[in-house]
């Protein structure tokens, strides 16, 4: 019987010539499942792809890493600390209710009180109601990235999560640990609802039919979403058709899936930079600029993006990438051995000194082969190295200690603005600003550290992209750290499944706007 | 057989204390859980007050304490990744694992006694050779090679252009070389049907079945080999021994010696063997797990590990070490069925 509705099912739709009329389903594979529903309960990728497949921000970032209007239709500043938004009207959650300014400001209270949100909003001193359609967020200081962190205001329904649960907890609670009713329900704007989920083993979306945005391309109806943690194992299963649509797509099988008729790879450059540190507390001659420098000029970023990359990365002098604000393109890779023997010799370390390196092994593509290739660099300007690779697990507590001489890091800007990479990776170490906080080098300059705090008042885009550009020129004279290079990314999908144009750095891919060609 | 039981009760209890013991020791080496809680952007403060709630700063004997008294009470904690007790977590994830098992055991129990046996009875046929040769080739390969291959032949397929394509006899011998895919290469499949509990089966659908197939040949493929050249090894003993001797005076009917008689004697070490063995596919399939996506305890097991989630590493540790007194207990049992005259230690 039910094949015989589908199949009347299949002819109506043929014969109205319309293939929307048919379910169209995704099935996926990415590397890691939602941890939790709660969208404030952990920043990372995996919440931030299942926060734009259920929820919307009040902006958020084009392709080109431009602002685009989505609950927010228009802002202004209206004075120097305070900007003002205009929301959308008859937007409707999952659960009905319809999206005002008080389930905004319920949201922004929130993220205010969640651990890992609360740094993106630290800047924000409150937000205001003007009536049902209109608020604004007022920063204490002139803050020049309010609409960076609107990106991460995903409003919540606030009716929905208000009250207390069956065993009495508030249904608002952020639990880290152990269940809250946020972790397990889910009420958003955004184009999918969740309608199974199995921690580790599948997630389930159906198409949202109340959604918004009309004018949408996206005509995916239901998602399957299926962690596959083991590389290999993700790339079959696209291969073998067992699923539509991949991510990440391994290095080493790039080519395969080039080669393939029936899929499709996108590439892109990223944002995510990896870097060593030179530690100057644990190695005196760490403190002499002269050797950091020759240490810059030693190490070849061309030939590991090239040779243990394979061309899938982009080659870095600088932290921030191209696109960003602060991206100085004066800056080039200083790869010169003769250079680096010489500044050594001035130094007076011609003879080198021996010294110790600690790598991750299955944090970053490549991580323990990119380190070996930097130990074997040193070594040509006699600094021995005596290198340790480590499991991410056991790698990061031994990074919060500083327990070796270089170290090494990538970082993501959350705010996907220069001022993040130095607040976190080359300011002065102070626990109690919370700046260096990742500063294993404990690089230090007072100087530049007072150029970065003026960078987060200035609101002229121009006058800042310019104090960006001298910071980032300063750091590389100073050869504060060792850039290396940003990882590229890659998506991968069966053709017919456009990802292209859905698909962005920062690793979000807007799936409410996919589009499926039978 | 009471005072055999409550021995090995026991002595479960002894290996569950003792494997609690050294793996709370080890928890430190095993990474910080925190990492992989709270997101890069988080300060020491959030972490610190964090680490405080969850009782990471007690000293090692307070929290083992702690840890050991709710244990008494059958709560062995909470998963940090799962949010749920590591028990129940474990339970929802032992059903695939044990399909898996019993998959792998039943290839392997239909293919090893009668090439076993054949290869005895036999042992200068051709066909045994080859059988022998073949065993060899499959103890050294290792499961995720065998996987891997797997995988590409009949999920992915294969089209082979070793012959000149335009002969008759060369398109055929491509056409023969080549695979067409379409196996499932990952995960259970959407087709379960629930029994009980938490125990959802793959063995009642076609689309389940054809999901177990890949990843219980590549598990069998390890235990396959061994128990072919143990079965014939053991086989060509027996068939020295006086008793079949005098049964083939006799002038009993050879299909009677063998299968009878000789196979009887033949699988005492077998079971023995086997016992141990199924133990050790329970609880070490995570190779095979990790390369299928077969979300069983194995996978739940390695990912436990990169994640430092360390009450389920404990829970699941504990488990498999029950696993193994359970399958030796059980082992002990069959073979006094099997074999009147063995007594049982603590029997009197």
């Amino acid at each position: 019987m039910k094949k015989t509705l589908t199949a009347l099912a299949a002819g109506a739709a043929l014969t109205l010539g319309s293939l929307t009329a048919q379910a169209t389903t995704l099935r996926m594979a990415y590397d890691s499942d939602p941890v939790t529903l709660d969208i404030q309960e952990q920043l990372s990728g995996a919440t931030l792809q299942l926060s734009h497949m259920t929820f919307d921000p009040l902006v958020r970032w084009t392709k080109d890493l431009q602002f685009e209007p989505r609950l927010a239709e228009s802002w202004e500043r209206i004075d120097e600390n305070t900007m003002r938004f205009k929301l959308r009207q008859g937007v409707h959650f999952h659960s009905g209710n319809t999206l005002t300014a008080t389930d905004v400001a319920w949201t922004f209270e929130r993220l205010k009180n969640s651990p890992d949100f609360k740094a993106i909003f630290a800047p924000f001193s409150g937000i205001k109601v003007i009536d049902d359609y209109t608020f604004e967020l007022i920063t204490a200081e002139p803050y020049p990235l309010v609409l960076n962190a609107a990106t991460y205001l995903f409003p919540m329904d606030h009716a929905f999560y208000s009250g207390k649960d069956e065993s009495g907890h508030p249904k608002s609670e952020i639990v880290k640990h152990g269940n809250s009713y946020a972790s397990t329900h889910l009420s958003g704007t955004g184009p999918y609802t969740v309608t199974e989920r199995q921690q580790g083993v599948r997630v389930e979306f159906q198409r949202f039919d109340d959604y918004w945005d009309k004018s949408s391309p996206g005509n995916v109806d239901k998602i399957i979403l299926t962690p596959i943690k083991e590389n290999a194992t993700r790339v079959s299963a696209l291969l073998s058709g067992g699923v539509d649509y991949i991510a990440p797509v391994p290095p080493t099988d790039l080519e395969r899936i080039r080669r393939d008729d029936n899929s499709e790879l996108v590439t892109m450059s990223g944002t995510r930079i990896i870097m060593m540190q030179m530690n100057q507390q644990r190695v005196e001659a760490f403190k002499d600029r002269r050797v950091r420098q020759a240490i810059a000029y030693a190490v070849n970023q061309e030939g590991i993006a090239a040779k243990i990359m394979k061309g899938f990365a982009t080659p870095a002098a600088q932290l921030s990438p191209e696109g960003y604000l602060g991206h100085n393109p004066d800056l080039k890779p200083r790869y010169d051995l003769e250079k680096a023997k010489a500044l050594m010799a001035e130094a007076g370390y011609a003879d080198g000194f021996t010294i110790t390196m600690m790598a991750p092994n299955n944090r970053y593509v490549n991580d323990a082969k990119i380190a070996q290739a930097v130990a074997a660099m040193l070594a040509r300007i006699n600094i021995k190295v005596d290198l340790k690779t480590l499991p991410k697990a056991q790698y990061w507590p031994e990074f919060d200690n500083r327990s070796a001489d270089i170290m090494m890091i990538g970082w993501h800007s959350d705010t996907e603005d220069s001022t993040n990479f130095y607040e976190f990776l080359t300011m002065c170490p102070d626990t109690a600003t919370g700046s260096g906080q990742y500063n294993s080098g404990q690089y230090c300059n007072p100087d530049i550290d007072r150029e970065v705090r003026a960078t987060n008042t200035e609101t002229d885009v121009d006058k800042r992209a310019a104090m960006l550009k001298d910071i980032e020129q300063k750091l590389y004279d100073d050869a504060a750290f060792i850039p290396l290079h940003w990882q590229d990314l890659a998506w991968a999908s069966r053709k017919g499944v456009e990802i292209e144009p859905v698909i962005n750095v920062m690793n979000f891919p807007y799936l409410g706007d996919l589009v499926i060609k039978e | 057989m009471i005072a055999f039981l409550v021995q090995r009760i026991s002595h479960a209890l002894l290996v569950m204390f003792v494997i609690s013991l050294i793996s709370f020791a080890i928890q430190d080496s095993l990474g910080d859980p925190l990492r992989e809680m709270v997101g890069q952007s988080v300060s020491q403060e959030e972490r610190d007050a964090l680490r405080e709630e969850l009782g990471l700063n007690d000293p090692f004997l307070v929290q083992y304490w702690r840890f050991a008294t709710h244990a008494l009470q059958g709560d062995l904690g909470d998963s940090y990744f799962y949010k749920e007790p590591a028990l129940s977590v474990i339970s929802q994830h032992l059903p695939a694992t044990l399909e898996l098992v019993i998959c792998a055991a039943l290839i392997i129990i239909l293919l090893s006694i009668p090439i076993g046996v054949y290869a005895a009875i036999k042992p200068r046929s051709p066909l045994s050779k080859a059988f022998m040769g073949v065993s060899i080739v499959g103890i050294s390969i290792p499961v995720f090679l065998t996987a891997i291959v797997l995988i590409q032949l009949f999920s992915i397929g294969v089209t082979v252009h070793w012959f000149p394509q335009e002969t008759g006899w060369g398109a055929w011998l491509n056409d023969f070389f080549s695979t067409d895919g379409g196996m499932p290469s990952y995960g259970r499949g959407e087709s379960l049907v629930h029994l009980f509990g938490s125990w959802d089966t793959n063995f009642l659908t076609l689309n389940g079945l054809n999901h177990l197939i890949l990843p219980a040949i590549s598990l069998a493929s390890i235990m396959l080999p061994l128990f072919i050249r143990l079965i014939r090894a053991e086989m060509l003993e027996v068939l020295q021994s006086d008793y079949i001797r005098f049964a083939r005076a006799k002038g009993l009917p050879m299909g009677r010696v063998y299968f009878l008689h000789a196979l009887k004697n033949t699988m005492l070490p077998v079971i023995t063997v086997g016992g141990v063995q199924i133990g050790t596919m329970v609880a070490y399939t995570i190779l095979t797990e990790t390369v299928f996506q077969w979300p069983g305890m194995g996978l739940m097991f390695l990912e436990a590990i990169t994640r430092s989630d360390i009450p389920l590493i404990v829970a699941y540790l504990m488990v498999v070490g029950v696993i193994f007194v359970v399958t030796n207990t059980l082992v002990d049992l069959i073979y006094g069925l099997v074999n009147p005259t063995v007594k049982l230690t603590g029997k009197k």
